[in-house]
């Protein structure tokens, strides 16, 4: 049996299920607590595990990535709530130079078992500040897990993951997902870190995608499929670890791949995931591979310019099917 | 009323801090010597001067209590118990050294010794100390936190985002200003909006403006026991200004030939280790017993620095261990 709930439902659930089974697990950040997060995401918890557990902090993001590196430290699991992605750059010294590398500094004698959570990524008319999509800036640190779900299942199963992960974990959230409906089983859910999924199956292009443009990829291959094109859509789910044995099944199964990434164009993640394909499975290929990004520009908020900007699905079919040749 | 027995615990930790702070000195003149040598690589950042504040807390920590300290860590993590020869071995980037040399001069650790690290990024450490704090609270394990850092420190904002929420939420930190004059090479008073710049921000944060001589043991061994025993007891975080000089430079870089010499002179003068053996000595202890002490810490540390430079070198291999908990590197499968 499964229940039907919002990938913003999905936050809270799988917060719960962790915080029932684990004591340590705490979690904190501006408005987390009595209002429930800026995005609702976290409702009910202050009420079920109380005021110590749920807790709302300042506004001072290098307060509360630096207090959960030491609860870390000193026997918590905490999970830090960073209200917006974009957040991150004013605590990015606590994130990238301290919690990624106090494992390797100390040769191991300082374990991090944290997550923190963030709203991550654009369509809601934000502007550029509010909306960017920066899991490549976790993926290019060493010592971080990047985790960016695209489903109510996978948010509840990967948080579940990435809490009981013994290194610190960066957890996108998507804004643009969370009024998305979908089915979680009913009991236990835990999902791996590092696993890809084949989200649909077809022979004549893969398209990998990550957390809001997967929902747009398969689209894109509905739309594609009434034209006669099948394609493989893979959720990527995970940055780091980076599933590449399922990405590399699903190349070979096609010869044909295209990113589909929300983050601007240079240095993106599939820039990486290209590289590792020429170099892995150049001969699978039967024609260049092909980004689809965002330009490599802030994001506009007004929604004409906006929708023009991030791959949609009908920019993704179109440039699968002038491609495919 | 101060009974006799009550007297020979006070003496037996005043002859402790001072044989810390004998420790300290000596393992920074073999850090400097070996530097000098070629031994130590890259950067040092030493606390020749500074010793009593280290040494005051140290003897007043409990073995579970937690510090934090900064780039110019040696003695904060040396005096909380890590064996000196480990961690001289790490200066010299041997594979004995505490963190099998990945860490270096300044991200010396020891956690079995509650030594949590030593933050290389200024202000970075006061959260995360409150945050090992937060868990101490919550855990009730009755464990505090002492992050010591420099006069530098109070002007980034994680001093003030971390005293706010240590303050909010009542933690068992101490937060204690080594205010040594200068922020790396310049004067902390041309930089700074208030004369004492920890403790004049201290009402900002309803916290007690607390000012004390860092270089008198006494007065440090005081002021640790004191904030140590408020957080101990619930009565939430302090914040502890003590008044300090580097004899040395910011760095090995840096000769420090822009500081007036009357003034290095006027605070060579109050160098914490001979004074306070004057002191001791007029308190009643013996010649004999004082030079005991400071052989006995000369003879250790000679072992320790023949001990570390003996060690080997870390093997290629381990380049790639310890980023993840699984003890290795591989970001894909």
């Amino acid at each position: 049996m499964a229940q039907l709930m919002t990938y913003r439902e999905a936050v809270a659930y799988g917060l719960a299920q962790e915080m029932e089974r684990d004591e340590t697990v705490y979690l904190i950040g501006e408005d987390v607590a009595a209002a429930g997060g800026v995005f609702k995401t976290t409702p009910g918890l202050l009420e079920r595990f109380g005021p110590r557990r749920v807790r709302d902090t300042p506004i001072s993001e290098e307060a509360i990535v630096g207090a959960t590196m030491g609860a870390a430290m000193n026997g918590l699991r905490p999970v830090a709530e960073i209200m917006f992605s974009d957040f991150l750059a004013t605590c990015w010294d606590l994130v990238a130079n301290q919690i990624a590398k106090t494992r390797y500094m100390t040769d191991g004698q300082v374990a991090l078992p944290l997550v923190i959570r963030t709203a991550n990524g654009g369509g809601v008319r934000f502007g550029a500040q509010h909306s960017q999509s920066l899991e490549n800036w976790a993926m290019s640190v060493p010592g971080l897990k990047v985790v960016a779900p695209s489903t109510p299942r996978d948010v509840v199963a990967l948080m579940a993951a990435s809490i009981r992960d013994p290194d610190p974990v960066v957890f996108f959230e998507h804004k643009a997902l969370f009024a998305n409906k979908g089915p979680v089983p009913d009991g236990e859910v835990v999902g791996q870190l590092g696993k890809a999924a084949v989200v649909r199956s077809g022979s004549d292009a893969t398209i990998l995608a990550l957390a809001a443009m997967v929902p747009q990829a398969l689209a894109a291959a509905d739309e594609l499929s009434s034209r006669g094109i099948e394609a493989t859509v893979v959720d990527v789910r995970c940055l780091v670890p980076l599933d590449t044995q399922t990405i590399l099944a699903a190349v070979a199964g096609t010869g044909r791949v295209y990113t589909v990434e929300e983050n601007p164009r240079l240095c993106g993640w599939g820039a990486e995931v290209v590289s590792i394909i020429a170099e892995e499975a150049f001969y699978d290929l039967d024609a260049p591979m092909v980004r689809i990004t965002t330009d490599h520009i802030p994001l506009p908020s007004a929604d004409i310019l906006e929708d023009a900007t991030i791959p949609s699905s009908s920019r993704i079919a179109e440039t699968v099917e002038k491609t495919l040749g | 009323m101060l009974t006799t027995a009550d007297a020979v615990a006070a003496m037996d930790d005043r002859l402790r801090v001072y044989r810390l702070m004998l420790e300290a000195r000596l393992f920074e003149e073999y850090a400097y010597q070996m530097f000098l040598e070629g031994l130590v690589k890259g950067t040092s950042h030493l606390a020749t001067g500074q010793e009593a504040i280290a040494a005051g807390f140290a003897a007043a920590m409990r073995p579970s209590d937690l510090t934090f300290c900064t780039y110019r860590g040696h003695i904060h993590t040396l005096l909380r118990g890590t064996p000196p020869g480990p961690l001289m071995a790490e200066l010299l980037g041997r594979a004995t050294g505490v963190c099998g040399g990945k860490g270096g001069s300044m991200h010396l650790t020891w956690a079995p010794a509650g030594a949590m690290g030593s933050y290389a990024i200024v202000g970075a450490h006061l959260p995360i100390a409150a945050g090992a704090a937060w868990a101490a609270m919550e855990r009730g394990t009755g464990q505090v936190s002492v992050c010591f850092f420099g006069d530098g420190a109070t002007n980034i904002g994680a001093f003030h985002e971390a005293l706010n929420m240590a303050v909010v939420w009542n933690l068992p930190v101490v937060f204690v200003c080594e205010n040594n004059q200068y922020m790396e090479y310049t004067p902390i008073g041309s930089v700074t909006a208030v004369p004492r710049p920890a403790a004049d921000r201290a009402s900002a944060y309803g916290l007690d403006a607390i000012v004390v001589d860092g270089n008198d043991p006494d007065e440090m061994l005081d002021i640790a026991r004191s904030s140590l025993g408020k957080a101990r007891a619930g009565g939430g975080p302090s914040l502890v200004e003590a008044l300090t000089y580097r004899h040395g430079g910011h760095s090995r870089a840096d000769p420090g030939t822009y500081r007036p010499d009357e003034e290095v002179e006027r605070w060579k003068a109050r160098d914490p280790i001979p004074t306070y053996r004057e002191r001791l000595a007029d308190a009643g202890v013996s010649e004999q017993q004082l030079s005991g002490i400071e052989d006995s810490v000369e003879a250790a540390m000679l072992v320790a620095i023949e001990e570390a430079k003996a060690g080997p070198a870390p093997s290629l291999d381990s380049i790639s261990t310890e980023v993840w908990a699984d003890g290795g590197s591989q970001w894909r499968n």
